[in-house]
């Protein structure tokens, strides 16, 4: 589903991510970590196609596209989806009418019709439901005056509505109390299918007890120097990031 | 000065003889006086060239609501209907409420006449503005609505005031006289709107005695032809409030002028507006604020966007005399620039002589965000369509804040169809 190679990518001339290789096939869960600093967070703005990212060299195929060839928004309507760690608040614009745009945008781009108003209004509730957001979230301007939960919160509600191929989730449990963490992960859990792939890009280990990821691949210094399965992340947990830096590069 | 707007001034319109002597006073004052040219500071951005052309007095219209284009804010209450001026019976509704009196000039009797006369004019300064003399020389009748002492109104007073497209280019004259008195509370709506090519002069005043709160919005909902020239100039009391809101939607020129006199300890004023401007439209908002005693505060924000070849003025004035000690003012104009063409003026003036106050200003003229244009596009937006939802998110954040319902409700469709219709053009534009 998504095949990245040696992707090199530089942010205001400072190279960031250098010769990153990553398959991901459908259904799986993927988990990159890693020590602050490392690439993690680029890699989910290189793959949105956030401005101000330069990508020097390498390829991403995305479902058999080039997925650096499209702008952001159609990378959205192939079906890409970036949870962010630091959503923005557009104040004047309600959740409401920020979600009908998308999710309009969005079916539009694949063929399918627009959901009528009363429709669409019960998916949102039920949407909301399920991310443990009150209703009257819907009524606020997006993320306007969110706590750093609600935020994530409400990411995880676009996430179900948009139903995307491709779930990256960057950095979802930082600034997470326990209970809106299980929130979050049973959330994504339910998503989990065949066909829906996801990558969580994080820094502590603590997500992955309640997604269980398939793969466990540990970034450092824009390259990914070692992959495992769920047992890597506890070996990380318990030895530290420094634990790679001695000579277990791969 | 003998011009253009003589054949208005001529016109035989019969008006209370209680007005004469302010009528006469007016025309003196008026034709002593020379039309504003871009010399003159406060006139420097906005040229009032189309004013050269011959105006004809406004015709008297029969037509209905609907032949007029006339949709009205959905409000329970009174509403006073005036089209080319002309009060029109059938279109308005009065609503009995105890605590007001709501009467137009040419129908007040003997006491109200009183009251009106000794108040109309006493915050304007006419010698300072030839509009507002114009205004008093042409006096026929206008709207007084008086809030009795202790007594809150039941419901929103709407005045309407609308054009209907006229063969000649036409002048259009109104005029509002509020008067709240101590303690009173009530939420006043002026609503200008028409079709066609005229030139409008309103002028109000609003006078808040100790302790009132007066709630005001005046929204122009002209046409893009429509020449409209008006001043708000309000006075309050101790600790009175007055919340009052502006919109403007487009027209080729507009000018308003909005002073607040803070004469009494405590009063406080919250002054919002927006303005949409697109084609080749103008508007001109200049505002000032009075401190003249200590202890009273001001919460000014104006917001405006302007696109194609349109261009906007703001002129924020806020003058803090010496003894206005532990004044409070705060002073923001935003304004996006949706294209390379448009222009916008803008100005923020404090001038503080007292020595123990808090002030605050901004005014900024910016494209829209690039991360929030990001995060949109994420989502599946295209860009285009992300650039107008955020447009509108930033007009629609100034109309979230209002506390009177109907009037969020009232404008809420009227931007989703100005930014709706904006998308319409600029995919035209893109695909021609």
């Amino acid at each position: 589903m998504l095949s990245i190679r040696d992707l090199h990518a530089e942010v205001e001339g400072k190279n960031i991510l250098k010769g990153l290789n990553l398959e991901i096939r459908e259904g799986e869960v993927h988990a990159i970590m890693g020590p602050n600093g490392s690439g993690k967070s680029t890699l989910g703005h290189v793959l949105s196609g956030r401005p101000g990212y330069e990508i020097t060299q390498g390829s991403v195929e995305f479902l058999g596209k080039d997925l650096l060839e499209l702008d952001t928004e159609e990378r959205a309507h192939e079906g890409l989806f970036l949870a962010f760690q630091y959503p923005v608040e557009i104040p004047g614009v309600s959740n409401m009418e920020f979600l009908k745009a998308s999710v309009d945008a969005v079916r539009e781009s694949q063929g399918a019709s627009a959901y009528d108003t009363v429709g669409f209004m019960r998916r949102a509730r039920e949407a909301c439901t399920a991310a443990d957001l009150d209703q009257a979230f819907l009524k606020r301007g997006v993320n306007e005056g969110f706590s750093g939960g609600e935020k994530k919160r409400n990411e995880l509600m676009q996430m179900m509505l948009l139903e995307p191929r491709l779930c990256i989730l960057d950095e979802t449990d930082s600034g997470l109390d326990i209970d809106a963490l299980q929130v979050v992960a049973s959330g994504v859990n339910a998503m989990r299918s065949e066909s829906r792939s996801f990558l969580l890009v994080t820094h502590y280990q603590r997500l992955l007890d309640y997604i269980e990821p398939d793969f466990v691949h540990v970034l450092a210094d824009g390259r990914i120097i070692r992959s495992g399965d769920k047992s890597l992340a506890l070996e990380l947990e318990a030895k530290g990031y420094s634990w790679l830096d001695d000579g277990e590069v791969a | 000065m003998a011009n253009l707007l003589t054949p208005q001034l001529n016109a035989e319109t019969p008006a209370p003889d209680w007005l004469q002597a302010r009528r006469l006073a007016g025309r003196a004052a008026w034709e002593s006086s020379e039309l504003p040219t871009r010399k003159t500071e406060a006139w420097k951005y906005t040229s009032l060239f189309a004013l050269q052309q011959p105006f004809m007095p406004a015709r008297e219209s029969a037509e209905s609501a609907e032949e007029l284009g006339l949709e009205l804010p959905q409000l329970a209450g009174s509403r006073l209907v005036f089209v080319n001026g002309f009060w029109r019976e059938n279109l308005s509704e009065i609503e009995p409420d105890a605590a007001i009196e709501l009467v137009r000039f040419s129908e007040a009797d003997q006491t109200q006449a009183a009251l009106i006369a000794q108040h109309l004019g006493s915050v304007v300064p006419v010698n300072k503005h030839p509009f507002s003399a114009l205004n008093d020389a042409v006096l026929a009748d206008g709207v007084f609505l008086r809030i009795q002492k202790g007594s809150k109104a039941a419901c929103p007073v709407q005045l309407v005031w609308h054009n209907s497209p006229q063969v000649d280019a036409a002048i259009n004259s109104q005029r509002l006289l509020v008067l709240a008195e101590q303690h009173s509370e009530a939420t006043v709506v002026e609503h200008f709107s028409g079709q066609g090519h005229s030139f409008t002069n309103g002028l109000s005043e609003l006078i808040l005695a100790a302790g009132a709160t007066l709630n005001h919005s005046r929204l122009h909902l002209e046409s893009a032809e429509a020449l409209h020239i008006g001043g708000l100039h309000a006075a309050l009391e101790r600790d009175a409030t007055l919340n009052s809101f502006h919109a403007a939607f487009g027209g080729k020129l507009k000018r308003v002028d909005i002073v607040i006199n803070h004469q009494g300890h405590g009063a406080h004023c919250q002054l919002d507006g927006m303005y949409l401007l697109r084609g080749q439209e103008h508007v001109d908002y200049h505002t000032c604020i009075e401190h003249a005693v200590p202890h009273c505060t001001t919460d000014e924000t104006f917001r405006g966007i302007v696109g194609d070849k349109a261009s906007a003025v703001f002129n924020g004035r806020i003058h803090i005399h010496p003894d206005a000690q532990k004044t409070r003012a705060e002073l923001s104009n935003k304004n996006l620039l949706t294209s390379a063409t448009a222009e916008v003026n803008t100005k923020p003036e404090l001038e503080i002589y007292a020595d123990d106050v808090q002030c605050a200003h901004g005014a900024t003229v910016a494209q829209l965000d690039e991360s929030m244009l990001h995060y949109l596009r994420t989502r599946g937006i295209p860009a285009d369509e992300a650039l107008v939802l955020l447009s509108y998110g930033f007009i629609n954040a100034l109309v979230e804040k209002q506390r009177l319902e109907s009037l969020r409700e009232y404008l809420k469709p009227r931007l989703t169809d100005y930014f709706g219709a904006a998308l319409a053009v600029d995919s035209d534009d893109a695909g021609g």
